[in-house]
């Protein structure tokens, strides 16, 4: 599904992913794991466009994407959410889901006008779908900003579910959320998963990481250090050395 | 009564003006560019009745498709940089605009007299309205025509998918295209609206003055068509046209009894006005 070889992005001097290669198999709940600054999201930002790459190649679906501008890629199937949640605030709920209504399939099934200054009835059952999915449906009219912190999460996830994607990149969907919610949203990617969505998850929260991914890849300054399951990850001194520091090896 | 006329004309005219910003402005760019597509669009209908012998409907069609050009060229290099520097590359437009069309010089003989413009001088004899009879009324509802229609237009973009996507990329150009929205096409496109809006204007705007120069389209035209949105907010299209109303209306026609004090206190007013009403007249639109 995707695949990066020897990728790199370096800030001036500061080498923010260094030589990443990465495989991520269709159907797949792909962990990246990782301290702070270790280059998570930086490669999120590569993968998605938003950043160039310094080296390196993006392959997903055996196609090199890695001149595509971000909107297209997009439309290719990859989807993301943000770290620091990015909704567009002073619209509605419905709004937001409204405007992020650009997949291949919607570009297929409406034509240019009917998409762009046709009314709200076309997508309505699609829009109601995503917002069944992220308990929303009673906030629909709500502007975004009014939400709570967890329904703002949920939203940025519908959003990101409105491109229909087949590789979705969730970047720390946990942080901030407490026990109750962490679990509905391992409930959320779990349907994803069985819906035959590939998810790259980014992640601190190790009570959702070691939960539901299939495999693990630990970065530390840029760099790979460790893959495997789960339960390899746990085990593996490297990555202890890398969270808990030198003692701890 | 012909004052109220002549005020409602002008009116309409920078409503045309003020819509043009604020169409652009939904995407979240501010542009000084708007003063020199209404100045396109002013000497391109005002040739086309003068010199070619044009209906002004037709000529205004032409003035709209030339300022949407030009606005679509302008667009592309223009929207690539973003916040302050494209204010300046706007404003460049502008000026560049304006100095064009002070060294223009395209005259042709008609009777007695030459018309077309003529530089410096100005293009003077846009006098279609006068030579067919039309009233100053006329003329008036003749402009609020397009008003209207310029206004349910930008009403219809604000109510469609489109309208909203223009305020997804005004809010968060980043999520917008993490989306799936082309950020490029959006902004050009809103320009291009933009262009033919002020290029009727600007048409309507040579039309009823009958005499335009290039210090018409200076940069306080451009700044006014920017302020207008800014004043009205940008709840929906009638915080524009009240704008206007409160800017020429209120505060330069009703304070004309101050004199020369009325320029310092129009400035005070704007800005209490702005204190007052921090997201414009009509406020923040709510969902």
């Amino acid at each position: 599904m995707l695949e990066l070889k020897s990728l790199s992005r370096h800030f001036g001097g500061v080498r923010a992913v260094d030589g990443l290669d990465l495989e991520v198999q269709d159907g797949q709940i792909f962990g990246l794991i990782g301290p702070n600054g270790s280059g998570k999201s930086t490669t999120v930002n590569m993968i998605t466009g938003l950043f160039a790459p310094t080296a390196g190649t993006i392959l997903f679906r055996g196609r090199d994407i890695g001149a595509l501008p971000t909107h297209l890629r997009l439309r290719d199937g990859i989807a993301r959410t943000f770290q620091n949640i990015r909704l567009f605030g002073q619209l509605s709920v419905w709004q937001n889901l409204w405007v992020a209504q650009n997949s291949a399939a919607d570009q297929a099934r409406l034509g240019f006008f009917a998409r762009w200054l046709g009314g709200q009835g076309r997508v309505r059952e699609e829009i109601g779908r995503l917002l069944e999915f992220s308990g929303l449906a009673h906030k629909q009219d709500e502007l975004a900003a009014n939400l709570a912190f967890g329904e703002q999460r949920r939203l940025e996830l519908a959003r990101a579910l409105a491109a229909r994607p087949k590789l979705l990149l969730l970047d720390e969907p946990a942080a901030g959320m407490n026990s109750e919610e962490i679990g509905q949203l391992r409930e959320r990617i779990l349907k994803l998963r069985a819906d035959g969505v590939t998810i790259l998850l980014v992640e601190h929260v190790m009570e959702l990481v070691m939960g539901v991914t299939d495999r693990i890849a630990v970065l530390n300054f840029g760099q790979k250090i460790a893959e495997g399951s789960p339960a390899e990850i746990q085990a593996d001194p490297a990555v202890r050395k890398a969270y808990l520091g030198g003692a701890a090896a | 009564m012909d004052f109220y006329f002549g005020l409602a004309q002008l009116i309409g005219v920078h409503t045309l003006l003020g819509l043009s910003a604020y169409i652009v402005l939904l995407t979240g760019q501010v542009s000084l560019a708007q003063a020199g597509f209404f100045a396109v669009g002013a000497y391109t209908a005002g040739m086309l009745t003068v010199l070619a012998g044009w209906h002004v409907v037709p000529a205004l069609g032409v003035s709209a498709l030339t300022g949407a050009s030009v606005a679509c060229a302008v667009g592309f290099p223009a929207l690539r940089v973003k916040g302050l520097m494209l204010v300046i590359a706007t404003l460049a437009f502008g000026e560049g605009v304006r100095l064009f069309f002070f060294n223009f010089d395209y005259q042709v003989a008609k009777g007695q007299i030459k018309v077309g413009p003529l530089g410096g001088e100005g293009f003077r004899q846009i006098r279609f309205f006068p030579e067919n009879g039309w009233e100053t009324g006329e003329v008036m509802l003749f402009i609020w025509v397009f008003v209207v229609a310029a206004m349910a237009l930008l009403w219809w973009f604000d109510r469609s998918r489109y309208g909203t996507v223009l305020r997804a990329v005004g809010e968060d150009e980043l999520a917008a295209q993490s989306v799936g929205i082309n950020l490029t096409a959006v902004k050009v496109s809103a320009m291009t609206v933009g262009g033919a809006i002020a290029g009727v204007g600007g048409g309507l705007y040579a039309h009823y003055t009958t005499h335009i120069e290039h210090a018409s389209f200076n940069i306080l035209v451009a700044t006014f068509a920017i302020a207008y949105p800014i004043v009205g907010g940008l709840r929906n299209v009638f915080g524009t046209l009240l704008a206007v109303i409160f800017v020429q209306g209120f505060l330069v026609e009703g304070l004309r009894f101050l004199g020369d004090w009325r320029n310092l206190l129009f400035g005070a007013l704007i800005v209490l006005a702005m204190n007052l009403r921090p997201s414009g007249i009509l406020g923040r639109r709510r969902a």
